[in-house]
This record gives structure tokens, sequence and C-alpha cells, in this order.
């Protein structure tokens, strides 16, 4: 028996997202099953609905996995150091206001080192979009504990299962100042695709926390060996609940197979951006 | 009917010609916005903190940006990224704001971006005396950021130089597209003195080497340098989609781990400097001609050293002072000159360190090298420099 086709059908040279990926940098580094590869093409899917002429897009990354994010993007894209993503993108947003900042990196770059950053960035609600990748551990240097892992969770620097407390980022962004703040999964791609949007029309500081898979690092020793397996996960434990009232309900135990994990776009206000008033 | 709007002050123009007395600090705002400024980001730290205080107010007022950020790593951070998109831009800081920026002077370096960084030198290590004099953050001005990597530092001797020199620091930013730092120290930056702004026209700005093609056609090279040894740059928002990145890559500026391509890259960073140094170096000579003892000092310290010149031609000796005001790249070759010049027999350098820039002579010469050191908060004397070359 075969299969009917449609004739009218052809193939294409091109996909549609191809000028704005620099393809000529494939293969990427990524492990499979990996979440920052559907992160990278949810945002230049946002550029393509954004209506912003690309050559206004700008795309900055710290260091790691997730930090490799401007490499393939083909928008003017800078990879700056571990940490250092925000402020680097704060002197472009700042020259010429008239660009769209995306800052596209990890949980441990834009929480742990970048810390500091993070929060004064918020606080001066400066024109910026972060999507900060939660892979829940350190993946480029091989699955140490990070500012996001959940309690329990085993890495090569915590043999016996980590001690501290993860950081609720949507909670944190919220309390720092942040114009927008939402959270999804590479899941939820839609959802995430127009939070994305969101962002690029929103003037201020806007953060959007995205759960994605690290099955080579942080999913082997924690039971999520395979991608699929954490998206398994998000997909029965994720509830959408947009505008949550409690900003600590966010919290995350992804070791807990009992515990839900809130998605949604939770802040979305008008705090006058950095130098409005000037 | 006449209607009556109270007087307003005219609004202050960039360059504020004229005559003035100033202080070292903002004579050196001055010197940047002199130089087209168009975005500055800093962190209080004495005794910098009078440029940046100048700055909040003058560069607003003539269109530029001042941020005040959360600390030191931010503010190198912020004026790397204002120069990708295209702006003139500078910090100023002091030795442990200096120290905390190192990994992002090697960003700068490495991405080729031009940026400037002024640190008012005060007595150190660690917190050290913030409020007194020091001169020994000039070897970590060259060698603080790991790796190689080619830099340019100015060392300015009174607030005219501050002015001057800071100026200067921008265009060779922009020329070699490498780290520039104005190494100022805290007697010349709290100093006031005359100081002379030029007339508009008078000082030439020089504008940065951009892509010879359109955007959008053929893919643009960032990396690709001319014979110079500099890449023509294109800028956040151009069109040109460039790709920057702190790690090895090639001449798309794309990643890649090769180590081939790393020395090469590397060769030609430390190069744009080398090769050119001819054209980067600036020096003073006074009464070098027929000096058997020749000083070298920098910042205020030659200031001393002059004095002792003078005080010891007034007693009939043959000395005289080479003043770098570049100390990197440093005048290595005018220094073997004078040693192999068959007149000159030593050589004395007073700082305001424990031999940093007497290292920098010794290696250049087997003669004697008299140093006259303190560890920082007091400067030499021309007495003591005269006494310890006598004893």
């Amino acid at each position: 028996m075969s299969i009917p086709v449609e004739a009218n059908i052809s193939l294409v040279d091109k996909h549609p997202a191809d000028d704005l990926l620099r393809a000529d940098r494939f293969p990427h580094i990524l492990c499979p099953g990996c979440g920052i590869g559907t992160v990278i093409h949810t945002y230049v899917r946002a550029i393509m609905e954004s209506g912003v002429d690309p050559d206004r897009h700008v795309c900055v990354s710290g260091i790691g996995c997730s930090g490799r994010a401007a490499g393939y993007v083909n928008v003017d894209s800078y990879h700056a150091t571990h940490g250092r993503a925000l402020p680097f993108a704060l002197g472009i947003a700042l020259h010429k206001p008239d660009l769209v900042v995306t800052v596209i990196s990890g949980d441990g770059d834009l929480t742990a080192i970048g810390g500091n950053h993070f929060i004064h960035a918020a606080r001066r609600n400066i024109n910026l979009n972060v999507i900060c990748i939660n892979n829940f551990n350190y993946g480029m240097t091989g699955g140490q504990t990070g500012p996001t892992s959940p309690k329990g969770a085993r890495s090569p620097t915590a043999p016996d299962g980590n001690q501290d407390h993860p950081f609720i980022l949507p909670h944190l962004a919220h309390a720092i100042g942040a114009s927008f703040v939402s959270r999804w999964t590479v899941l939820h791609v839609r959802q995430f695709q127009e939070a994305v949007l969101r962002m690029m029309e929103k003037d201020g500081f806007c953060f959007t926390e995205v759960l994605a898979p690290c099955p080579t690092s942080f999913g082997r020793p924690n039971n999520f060996a395979q991608g699929l397996h954490e998206m398994e996960m998000y997909r029965d434990r994720c509830h959408i609940e947009n505008g949550v009232s409690r900003m600590s309900d966010l919290q995350i135990d992804i070791m807990d197979p009992d515990w839900p994990i809130i998605v949604g776009n939770f802040v979305d206000v008008e705090r006058g951006s950095y130098g409005e008033h000037a | 009917m006449v209607k009556l709007h109270a007087a307003r002050p005219p609004p202050t123009p960039r360059l504020l010609s004229g005559a003035r007395f100033m202080q070292g600090d903002h004579a050196c705002a001055e010197g940047a916005l002199a130089a087209g400024l168009d975005f500055f980001a800093g962190y209080p730290i004495t005794p910098s903190t009078e440029v940046a205080e100048r700055l909040s107010d003058r560069l607003p007022a003539v269109g530029g940006r001042f941020v005040q950020m959360e600390d030191e790593l931010g503010s190198i951070a912020a004026i790397i990224g204002a120069s990708a998109a295209g702006a003139r831009s500078l910090t100023a800081t002091s030795g442990p704001g200096f120290s905390l920026m190192m990994e992002n002077i090697g960003l700068a370096a490495m991405m080729e971006l031009p940026i400037v960084v002024v640190n008012v030198q005060r007595a150190s290590p660690s917190t050290g005396l913030p409020t007194m004099v020091g001169q020994s953050d000039i070897l970590q001005a060259r060698w603080g950021s790991h790796g190689d990597y080619g830099v340019i530092a100015y060392c300015p001797d009174s607030p005219q130089e501050c002015f001057d020199l800071t100026f200067e620091a921008f265009n060779a930013a922009d020329r070699y597209r490498v780290p520039v730092f104005v190494l100022m120290d805290e007697v010349v930056g709290h100093m006031a003195e005359r100081v002379v702004i030029p007339e508009p026209g008078i000082l030439s700005i020089r504008v940065r080497k951009g892509p010879r093609q359109p955007p959008g056609k053929e893919p643009f090279l960032s990396y690709a340098p001319d014979d110079d040894l500099v890449p023509p740059i294109a800028h956040a928002g151009e069109g040109y989609k460039v790709h920057m990145t702190g790690l090895t890559h090639d001449e798309r500026g794309y990643p890649i781990t090769d180590a081939g391509v790393h020395h090469k890259l590397v060769t030609r960073l430390v190069d744009k400097v080398r090769k050119h140094a001819d054209q980067i170096l600036m020096t003073e000579e006074f009464m070098l001609d027929d000096a058997d003892t020749v000083l070298l000092a920098i910042g205020c310290t030659s200031r001393s050293a002059r004095h002792a010149v003078r005080m010891a031609r007034a007693q009939g000796r043959h000395w005289g002072l080479l003043r770098p005001k570049t100390v990197w790249p440093f005048p290595s070759d005018r220094v073997r000159e004078l040693a192999a010049s068959g007149r000159v027999r030593q050589f004395v350098v007073p700082e305001i360190s424990l031999g940093q820039l007497r290292r920098e002579v010794e290696r250049l010469t087997r003669m004697p090298v008299i140093n006259i050191t303190h560890a920082g908060g007091a400067m030499p004397t021309p007495e003591q420099i005269l006494e310890a070359v006598e004893s």
C-alpha cells in the first residue's frame, strides 16, 4: 500500500529561517536532546515576526552552552565574557537606543557570576530582552552544580547531592524590578515565542526563563538520561498560570515527581525605561 | 506683547577652548570630551572620582551618555559594548578597580574594540592608601590580563598633559583597535595648573576605519586585517551582521579551535603595537644632549627628576632627563641608544614603586641603574635623588 502524495507538493531550497542563522557554522556544538537549539530557533522566529528589520536586532551572550547562542544567529552578535553579557548589552542599548538588544545566556552566567549585573540592569530598567536558559547545571564544563540546581541533585561537584537552595528566577526577576517576567519550557514553543515577541516590543528590562533539557550533563546522574524524559516531565507537570499571584509558588523541584511546575507570563508592567526622564 | 523668559545659561560647548586653572582629573575629562567622547561608564573610586563627576555633568549636556555602574566589572563591559555600537567610550578608575577590569581588557584586546581606561594610580597593593599617590600599576597595565596582547599607555606629568594625552588616547585606540590606558597618578590627578584647551578646528579626531563594501551583499570579514594589521570595523546596527567573540576566531569572527589560527591572531594583536611603536612612542628629553647621567621618570616623579637635573646642572654636573609620555610601548630603542652612546655612564630611575620602572631600564642596559624608590604615599624629592646618586 502506498502513501498518497499530493501532486502539488514541492521541495524548497531554503528554510524560511535560513537567512537568520549562520548556516556556515553548522553543525553546531550542542548535544542530542539539548534544548538550546529550540531556544535559538524560537528567537529567530520571533525576529521574523517582530516586524523589525533584522539589521536592528542584536544578540549578546555570555559564556557556556547557552552563551553559544549568539554565534549561530545571523544578526550583529557578541559573545562576551562569563557573566558580563548584560553590561556589554547595556553599552549597546544605551548608545544605540533604536536597536532591539536580546541577551541569550544561561542560568549560571546570568545569575551566578553575572548576578550583580542582573539585579542592577533590572533595577535600572535598561531596555533589554533577557532569555535565560535554565538547564539546572553548568553544562559546558561537565555538569557541575549551579545556582538553579535542585536540592539533592547529583553533579561532579556535589557527588552526594546538592545542599544549596536554588534560585526561583522569575521571583528574583520580579523582586529586582523587571518590567516583564515569564517562564516557559522548550516544550511550550508557541507561548515561549509569544513571550519573546512581547519582550521585543516592550520597553524596559524584560526577562524570560526557559527550562531546557541537558541530558548529557544534568540528566544522566539525575534520572533524565534523555532529552525526551525531561520533555515528558514538562508535559506531565507544567501548569500554565498567567499572572500568578504569589511569586514564591514558582519554586521548582524537578527531583520531586509530584511537584508542579508553574509556567506562564507573570509580570507585565510599565516602569518607564532607563533614561526616559533625562 | 513681548513675553519675557527667565535667562537660561547658554549650553556648554563640548570644547572648552581657552586657558583655565584646572585639576588633572577634570582636564582628563575635558580631553575625552574634546576627543568626541560618547559614552562613559564607571564606578566611584578615589582618586579618580572627579573624572566621573565632571563627566556626569558635562557629557549628557553635549549629547553623550553617562552611566554609573554597579562595579568595575560592569563598567568595562559596558564601555566595550558601547564601542561595539560605535561609541568613543571611556571609564576611569584606580588600582582596585583596575584589577577588576583586567578580565575584560583581554576581551577588548581580543574583539579589537577600542576603549580608553583612565587609571589614577594610588598607593597599593590592595586598598593601600586610597587618597595618596602611587605609580605601581605600570606592569599591571602592560601584563595584567591573562595572555599576550598589545596595549598603549600614556603617563601625563601635568593637568595640561592629562588633557592632551587623554585626547591622544582616543585617537590611538581607534587607530590600532587596542585598549589604551591613561596612567595618571594621584598627584597629577589632583594638582591644579593652567590648562590651555585649543580653539575648535585645531585638534583632529581620527575616524575609525570602516568597511569598504556596502552591507548586505558579500559577507563582511570582520577580522581580515589590512597591511597595517588593523581590520576595518563594522558596528552594531550597520547591517554587516558581525560576530565578535573572546574565543579564538577566524577572519569571519567565528570561533575556531586551531593552534595555527590562534598563533596568527594573537601575534597580530601584539604586532599591531610592536610594529607601530615608532609612530606611537612619545617622549620628552630635557638637557639630554651632553648628559652623562640619565634620569628616567614618569608622571609626578618626573617633576622631581626635572628639578634634580636643574640642581645638578647648577653644580656643574651633566645630568639629563628622559621622560616617557608613553610608558607602553616603552622607549626601549632610545634607552639602548643612550646606553651605547659612550657618553652616558649611569641611569637614575626615581619612582613611586619598588622597582617596576627600574626593571624596564635594567633589561635594556648593563650600566649601573640607581633606583630611588618609595612604595607609595610620598614621592622622591629632588634632594633625595641628588643624595642617592652622590652616595
